[in-house]
């Protein structure tokens, strides 16, 4: 490339997209200059994404874009075709997309996914095509290329999918690449390898937009930071500015929303808060540590082995794990994706029977009853999901959802209980009458919490409740969650692959890993001075935000 | 983790494969034994005399001992049990019996209809999936109106009865524009009309279907990944969506099939073709007992067969289908 090594890759100014008369994106202006490393952060419904696919003129057949200038190497592409913005794309900008299951083709081998920038842009014989696939797939890191490329996304686990993705928008080495949450679906461990990665890239001199919702993902990588909200840039300026002297109160809040680093009982939130959320208090006194000697553990789960019949043998999901929670303890538990943190939950909940061991739920061996025995003792346990949505019959309203799970109410008869209820996850009584589908993730979420809650149960088993929330909002549920679990003295099972979220909300902490549990100890112990090597690796792995 | 990784993988995938084949034939070998079965004990429920109908039906007057002659010889006097079994063991032979009314091997007289009959439900076929591949990339993801008419196209057509369809197309085209003869005159010109008669209902139905696979196909993050590579609007259907979009149709073809032969039954005797179904429709008028029992059968092996070649060819289609099949 003849190119000024100062002139920037890419060059906006006054972006503008609208959908229907909306406006989505008002007005970025942005510069990348070869090598350097230029992040958006936001929420989710910032704009963020949308100026990313307009880089491209990906924003959409129904989106109108203007610029006041948008330039690729120095290119003016305001006003391009079709035709033009198909050269531009892959030979001067690469996209990356998060998740690369469904950004993949899962009926093509990955390999012809990669072939197809070859295809499309090069005169290339298909013998050379093949053999640049290999060497891409080698380059971004692929323990076995010549299998990978055969295979189909389905095939390869996040970490590859997401490598074979990268290989895809590399393969014509263009000066510029976009990364839209790049590292979103994956584990640590295989996120600080991507990150990895996306940073030896820019140290040969490719610029690189990096659109992510992580601050702590974006300060490890870039250069400058432009906060996006509602389709503006607010704040703007090198990392080291922008995430250390934040100059507008919604950076200050987006920073403080990290949960990682940050001692228990600290709340996270400090913007947004719903009217009718009391703010809750730090804890001056260290958390009330249970009396261990005397208290009998509300749940316990007794060398518990569950096992899955697999084509090929048997997966042991579970392996002799043992554990217990005490009245007003939270028990957190970390591991990566597939280590079985979920089928403990299951088998916490009695939903899943053990092949060996016992779930003794305050005293009762409640795995060995029957269902119909069990049935009764359900309400004392409560559980939160990730997908909160996929939880509720979707014709339901929120009364009903609530009334439901109450189960001191009559069928049918008004639920007096469901306003408060309501008002103690900080939500107004009116939403009761609204359907799940019509509520924001936050306010899901809340619902079931609430949900959970109805009928005052002693235990909560939260499986991953926040990983699908943005930042901020998971800084307003894990603060409600905290002073809820407190102020009811539940015994809480936490189950995340976030440790720092885990390192905010847990007393005390198991670490999973293939079904087994390789560490436990009090939080600070764990993440302070891990002692098996498979938890020092994730506490290096996992990024954190420096302050 | 402790996941029994299999020393040879691809042995071990072939041993699946075998397996699956196995069961697929021993599926369908059950299915043509109940149909032998089903429509042995079903047809002697049929009011008449199946001597009767040998001696040429109720009006032929034939004698008491002519009738007692005749079923001495086609074993009708024997317990059902006993015939039953009798016609299994021919069966298993290969042997179909002989027509009542045509005094023919029914082995002969349906080999003689089924390449007509076959040939027409293939073309039918072909002629189906271009239709309504056709139809749904061309109404699809092209805006409101495009995808109201595409729609509106699709309802009608897989609503159209086929004697009613086949009606209007004589009408237009042999009576009024007298470009296609209006009976199949055994030429590829008498062709086209049963044809397009039997394709248009099934491209309407799988026309539905298609478009909602790949509607759902251009909305997934791959498309935007595919064009951000370069890939034009016409290529990101060619290679990626046409395929998902494909799937669900290969899945109904067996089904299709089906139906298109019992189409066949209508359309056969409209046009006055040779096929088995006007043939099943003349047997079962004349109470042909062999006969019926043969073209059922027969069309239950091309069943079988069919939904045999569409598993298959799913798999070839969705590699997914054999990955699951490995977990």
């Amino acid at each position: 490339m003849t190119i000024d090594p100062d002139s920037p890759v890419l060059d906006v100014a006054d972006l503008r997209v609208a959908f229907g008369g909306t406006d989505v994106v008002r007005g970025v202006s942005l510069r990348i200059s070869p090598g350097e490393c230029v992040a958006i952060v936001g929420e989710s419904g910032s704009g963020k994404s949308v100026t990313a696919r307009a880089l491209l003129g990906l924003a959409g057949s129904n989106a109108r874009t203007s610029s006041g200038r948008l330039r690729v190497r120095g290119r003016e592409l305001g006003s391009a075709g079709e035709r033009e913005w198909q050269r531009v794309r892959a030979r001067d900008v690469g996209l990356i997309l998060q998740d690369a299951l469904v950004s993949l083709d899962p009926l093509r081998p990955v390999g012809r996914e990669i072939e197809d920038p070859l295809r499309l842009h090069e005169r290339m014989p298909p013998a050379a095509r093949r053999a640049r696939v290999l060497e891409l797939l080698h380059h971004v890191g692929m323990p076995d290329p010549d299998l990978a490329a055969r295979q189909r996304s389905g095939e390869l686990s996040g970490g590859l999918r997401q490598r074979a993705l990268i290989a895809a928008a590399i393969a014509l080495d263009p000066p510029l690449l976009i990364a839209d949450e790049p590292t979103t679906a994956l584990d640590v461990s295989v996120q600080a390898r991507i990150l990895a990665l996306l940073a030896r890239f820019t140290a040969n001199g490719t610029g690189l937009l990096l659109i992510s919702h992580d601050l702590a993902v974006v300060q490890e990588l870039a250069d400058r930071i432009l906060v996006l909200r509602d389709g503006t840039v607010i704040e703007e300026g090198t990392a080291a500015e922008v995430l250390g002297a934040p100059r507008t109160a919604y950076t200050r809040a987006l920073i403080a929303a990290v949960p990682s680093g940050r001692p228990r009982g600290v709340p996270l939130s400090v913007i947004d808060r719903p009217p009718g959320v009391a703010a809750s208090v730090p804890h001056a006194t260290a958390p009330a540590w249970p009396d261990l000697g005397n208290d009998r553990p509300l749940l316990e789960l007794d060398h518990v082995t569950k096992a899955f019949e697999v084509a090929g043998g048997r997966f042991t999901a579970v392996d002799d794990v043992s554990l217990s929670v005490h009245r007003g303890e939270t028990l957190g538990l970390v591991g990566e994706s597939g280590s079985g943190k979920t089928t403990v939950a299951r088998l916490a909940l009695a939903l899943t029977k053990p092949d060996s061991g016992d779930v003794v739920l305050d005293g009762i061996e409640w795995s060995r009853l029957r269902e119909a025995e069990r049935r009764p003792m359900r309400q004392r346990i409560g559980a939160i999901y990730q997908d909160a949505l996929s939880s509720f019959d979707p014709r339901w309203n929120v009364g009903r959802i609530l009334a439901d799970a109450m189960s001191s109410v009559e069928r049918g008869a008004p639920a007096p209980g469901v306003a408060a209820l309501l008002e103690q996850v900080g939500l107004a009584a009116s939403v009761a009458n609204r359907r799940p589908l019509t509520l924001s993730g936050g306010q899901r979420q809340r619902v079931a919490i609430a949900r959970a809650l109805a009928a005052s149960p002693d235990v909560l088993i939260c499986d991953e409740p926040v990983s699908a929330l943005d930042v901020t909002i998971q800084a307003q549920i894990l603060d409600l969650l905290d002073e809820l679990q407190r102020s009811r003295g539940l015994a809480c099972l936490f189950i995340s692959h976030d440790l720092g979220v885990v390192q905010h909300m847990a007393d005390r902490v198991a670490v999973m890993q293939g079904g087994r549990i390789v560490e436990t100890g009090a939080a600070e112990q764990v993440f302070g001075h891990p002692v098996h090597s498979y938890t020092a690796q994730l506490v290096a792995d996992s990024p954190r935000l420096v302050h | 983790m402790t996941r029994g990784s299999p020393a040879d993988p691809r042995g071990q995938r072939r041993g699946r494969t075998i397996r699956h084949a196995g069961l697929l034939v021993a599926g369908a070998v059950f299915v043509m034994w109940a149909v032998a079965t089903l429509t042995f004990f079903a047809i002697r429920l049929i009011p008449g005399d199946p001597a009767q109908a040998i001696l040429g039906g109720p009006g032929s007057q034939a004698s008491q001992e002519a009738l007692d002659q005749v079923r001495r010889d086609y074993g009708l006097d024997q317990p059902l049990i006993v015939q039953y079994l009798a016609m299994l063991g021919r069966l298993l032979t290969g042997d179909l019996g002989t027509s009542y009314a045509l005094k023919v091997p029914v082995a002969d007289l349906l080999g003689a209809q089924l390449g007509g009959t076959l040939l027409l439900a293939l073309l039918s076929l072909v002629l189906a999936w271009i239709l309504a591949l056709g139809l749904s990339l061309w109404s699809t993801g092209r805006g409101r109106i495009a995808t109201a008419v595409g729609e509106g196209i699709e309802l009608t057509a897989a609503a159209l009865p086929h004697f009613w369809l086949a009606a209007v197309l004589i009408a237009i085209f042999s009576s009024g524009l007298g470009w296609l003869p209006p009976v199949a005159t055994g030429t590829a010109a008498g062709l086209v009309l049963p044809v397009v008669t039997l394709a248009v209902p099934l491209a309407g139905f799988l026309a539905q279907v298609m478009r909602e696979s790949l509607l759902d196909a251009m909305q997934q993050p791959f498309v935007v990944s595919a064009q951000a590579r370069g890939e034009s609007t016409t290529g990101v259907r060619l290679r990626h969506t046409v395929r998902h979009a494909a799937l669900p149709g290969i899945s109904l073809s067996g089904w299709a099939l089906g139906w298109l032969l019992s189409g066949a039954v209508v359309v056969e005797t409209i046009f006055a073709m040779p096929g088995l179904g006007r043939t099943l429709l003349q047997a079962v008028t004349l109470r042909d007992i062999p006969v019926v029992t043969g073209v059922v059968l027969l069309i239950s092996l091309v069943y079988v067969l069919m939904t045999v070649l569409t598993d298959v060819s799913s798999r070839i289609a969705d590699p997914r289908l054999r990955q699951e099949a490995n977990r």
